[in-house]
């Protein structure tokens, strides 16, 4: 009893004792530029995009799936908003055009692996390299600019003197939070990556659980790269590259088990802040962008690996 | 003279001291088995004897000689071999291959040395034939082998290492009867060639079977160490719990059985046919049978886990079963065979596996009132008398009866109006059982009406109102528990299966 305690404990609140480890070091090597207020604002506007897939990607993961798509969805999302204002010049039809594309990729990836029961993993490596590809031939490979101004505020305008970027994250997380903790739906997404088999017994819907998680995954995905768009103040076709690894991470790093049915929203964000923590520490340090990818590596590893010996010697 | 001697043995777990102070003598080519209920040690004690665990303090001796064990290998080496409830063979390779696993015989060519499967095949034959279990292929795949010859692979697995003493935890759990009679053979055989063997069992009519001496373990602590011949089952069973307990069975409540309200009509499926029975209000109808027999699948078909032909007729009106919550809505419930696979979420807490096919009564639209919820987790914990630390416990982190009275208490909330019991009472000790077959009594007093799905004879004799016996997925008889006697059940239970 007290060894589950204990076990949850490392779990849960190890990777915060990980995220203010880390900002101390950067606090002590560089008090002046590294840990000031205007600075924490910005780790927050860098890290909001990668929270925001990761949030989507921790329901994924948490039913014991997997989306690697989610990068990809973010880039075409992004192309298909901003080519929607340009053309039409309605940010709003831009951003519904680009949030319908989003759930309706994220819900190709949750039907082809609850009905044709595809692995996670493969599913989403096929939907990730075919948007990728829908992506390159719907901008003929060139990034869409000539922006409206609006458009511009979603990444970059400040709302109460707080960036629009950093409330979007903090809405998504707080609904997160509320679905994951608070309602029915949230524990159905525990319990069928937990054990599908018992919730399937329980009465669960099981595949209705499994399509709207790829579909949530889908919706923050978009929701993420407009951001990124917004930001850039271009769509660049390949702006969403690499972001799945980064949300996996983020997931990984605030303790959600790869094997589902366990993880902390919570969690999710301190990864998020982890990863975006180090990459601005680092820079201001003057580490070349080559290292910080091995230093980040590291951090991944060794926080895993910690985790899992906490876990191992509370079981004792 | 005793081949196995420990002195003194003490371990605790993060403060929880698990043994207390254990002395206990094993006689050489003796079949000696150690009882108690979940948590008295039993396990811990079997580990720290094959090197898995280290004691905090005690003694060791094997032979007279003292030893110190540091890992399962230095045990192994000693001759001393532990085989588990859960095997450690690996699935997807074959008998010979795990037999010889991390010790393959090789040959060298060209100075490297190759895996020489064929001598491994020969030495893998040799060794099954020693212990007159020759009929297992040695070149099938593990995954494809019934539980009973993953058992006798994995025995075989510790005999080619020259194990002296053999230790088994729970070996019958999940054996037919007669595959029981078969490794109980085996068993004798390899007395006869001087192994000792240590067997963990919650079975005590297997225990007066084939024991030669019994430990009773409680708390941490050996409460005795008897020959077989001079005790009781009811002593055992006292000295298990502590108290004196006359019976293993409640009382018999009186109980009116109420009117038909259930009936299945020629069901049918790949592991069942022409299944034809009806239940009535307050009634416990047993279906007994050996393990495969179809039973099983019978019940989960019922819940509608399984497709499957036929009608089912429930309180006047033909309903439609085709999947678990169609079941649910009429208050017919499931408690499966295999809690870990069906039952329970093992990550998930108490709570949350309580509640988890009660959130829409637990809900206002779509939010889990927290307040609603707990109260019916306390109510049915206190019912049932289920010890958690607390609602917010892993369910992992409880013993197998207090797991299987969570995967009960669940259905509690909803009024069931039938129970489907599968195995209610597997792995799980003397002390739980009685207080699930005071439940079992209980509900059907109220009306519900319980299926009891069994491969215990006494449990299904004791309990039922009513036996069906299957075999081959056939229904083979209906037997009257008044007059019917362990050997009538087993019996039409193997009908069709001799021919």
């Amino acid at each position: 009893m007290t060894i589950s305690k204990s076990n949850g404990f490392i779990r849960k609140y190890g990777v915060i004792f990980g995220l203010v480890g880390i900002i101390i070091f950067f606090a002590i090597e560089s008090p002046n530029y590294f840990f000031t207020p205007s600075n924490f604002i910005l780790i927050s506007k860098q890290s909001s995009i990668n929270i925001l897939l990761a949030l989507g990607e921790m329901f994924v993961i948490l039913t014991a799936g997997i989306d690697l798509s989610v990068g990809a969805i973010a880039g075409l999302v992004g192309a298909v908003s901003a080519g929607t204002i340009v053309a039409t010049g309605n940010l709003f039809l831009g951003l519904a055009a680009g949030i319908g594309v989003g759930i309706a990729f994220g819900l190709i990836n949750g039907v082809i692996v609850a009905f044709a029961k595809v692995p996670a993993f493969i599913a989403t490596l096929a939907t990730m390299s075919a948007i990728t590809g829908i992506t390159l031939i719907y901008t003929q490979g060139e990034p869409i600019w000539n922006l409206p101004s609006s458009f511009d505020f979603i990444g970059q305008g400040n709302l109460a003197d707080i960036p629009f970027s950093i409330i979007l994250m903090a809405l998504a997380f707080i609904a997160a939070w509320i679905i994951l903790e608070k309602t029915k739906y949230g524990r159905h997404v525990y319990a069928v990556g937990g054990n599908i088999k018992a919730s399937r017994a329980a009465g669960i819907k099981i595949s209705a659980v499994l399509v709207s998680v790829y579909a949530i995954s889908g919706l923050l995905s978009a929701i993420g790269g407009i951001v990124l768009a917004s930001r850039l103040g271009t769509a660049e076709p390949t702006a969403g590259s690499g972001y799945e690894l980064d949300a996996i991470a983020a997931v990984v790093l605030g303790g959600t088990s790869l094997f589902g049915g366990e993880g902390w929203v919570v969690g999710t964000i301190i990864g998020g802040y982890i990863i975006a923590v180090l990459n601005n520490g680092m820079t201001i340090m003057n580490i070349s962008a080559y290292y910080q990818e091995v230093v980040k590596g590291l951090v991944i590893l060794l926080a895993v690996m910690l985790t899992s010996f906490g876990k191992k010697y509370w079981n004792e | 003279m005793d081949i196995l001697k420990v002195e003194e043995i003490k371990k605790s777990f993060s403060g929880v001291n698990v043994l207390k102070n254990i002395n206990l003598s094993i006689k050489s080519g003796e079949l000696h088995a150690i009882v108690g209920e979940n948590g008295a040690g039993k396990s811990t004690l079997m580990k720290i004897i094959a090197g898995e665990l280290e004691p905090d303090s005690g003694k060791i001796y094997l032979n007279g000689k003292e030893v110190q064990f540091h890992s399962p290998l230095d045990a192994i080496n000693s001759g001393i071999a532990l085989i588990h409830q859960e095997f450690s063979l690996v699935p997807q390779l074959t008998v010979y291959e795990n037999i010889f696993l991390g010790r393959e015989i090789s040959k060298r060519f060209l100075g490297i040395n190759f895996v020489d499967r064929k001598e491994m095949k020969k030495e893998a034959q040799a060794v099954l034939k020693t212990f007159g279990i020759e009929n297992i292929p040695v070149d099938s795949k593990i995954k494809d082998l019934s539980v009973a010859n993953k058992q006798l692979t994995e025995i075989a697995k510790a005999l080619s290492t020259n194990s002296k003493i053999l230790i088994m935890d729970e070996p019958t759990a999940a054996l037919t009867l007669r595959e029981t009679e078969k490794l109980f053979s085996i068993l004798t055989n390899l007395k006869s060639n001087g192994v000792t063997i240590i067997f963990i069992s919650h079975r005590l009519e297997e225990i007066f079977q084939i024991a030669d001496s019994v430990s009773i373990l409680r708390n941490g602590e050996l409460i005795a160490t008897k020959q077989i011949n001079e005790v009781s089952m009811e002593e055992i069973v006292s000295m298990m719990i502590g108290k004196s307990m006359s019976n293993r069975f409640p009382p018999k409540p009186s109980k009116k059985i109420g009117d038909k309200f259930f009936e299945a009509r020629n069901l049918s499926s790949d592991s069942f046919k022409g299944i034809n029975f009806s239940l009535r209000k307050g009634e416990i109808l047993g279906i007994a049978g050996l393990v495969g027999c179809g039973n099983t699948q019978v019940g989960e078909s019922i819940y509608g886990l399984r497709k499957f032909d036929g009608e089912i007729y429930f309180e006047g009106k033909k309903i439609n079963i085709s999947k678990p919550t169609d079941a649910i809505e009429h208050g017919i419930f499931l408690v499966p065979e295999d809690r870990h696979d069906l039952g329970l979420v093992l990550q998930l807490s108490v709570k949350e596996n309580h509640s988890l096919p009660n959130l829409d009564l637990f809900s206002k639209v779509g939010f889990v009132s927290t307040s609603i919820e707990k109260k019916s987790v306390k109510d049915t914990i206190s019912y049932l008398n289920t010890k958690v630390s607390s609602i917010n416990q892993r369910v992992d982190n409880l013993s197998g009866g207090n797991q299987q009275k969570v995967v009960l208490g669940k259905w509690l909330v909803r009024s069931p109006k039938i129970l489907i019991l599968d195995e209610p009472t597997r792995g799980i000790d003397v002390g739980a059982k009685f207080e699930i077959y005071k439940f079992i009594y209980e509900q059907s007093s109220k009306g519900v009406g319980i299926i009891l799905i069994s491969s215990e004879l006494a449990e299904v004799l004791n309990l039922s109102d009513r036996i069906l016996v299957m075999s081959e997925g056939r229904i083979t008889g209906e037997l009257d528990p008044q007059s019917a006697t362990q050997e009538d059940i087993l019996r039409l239970a193997v009908k069709g299966k001799e021919s």
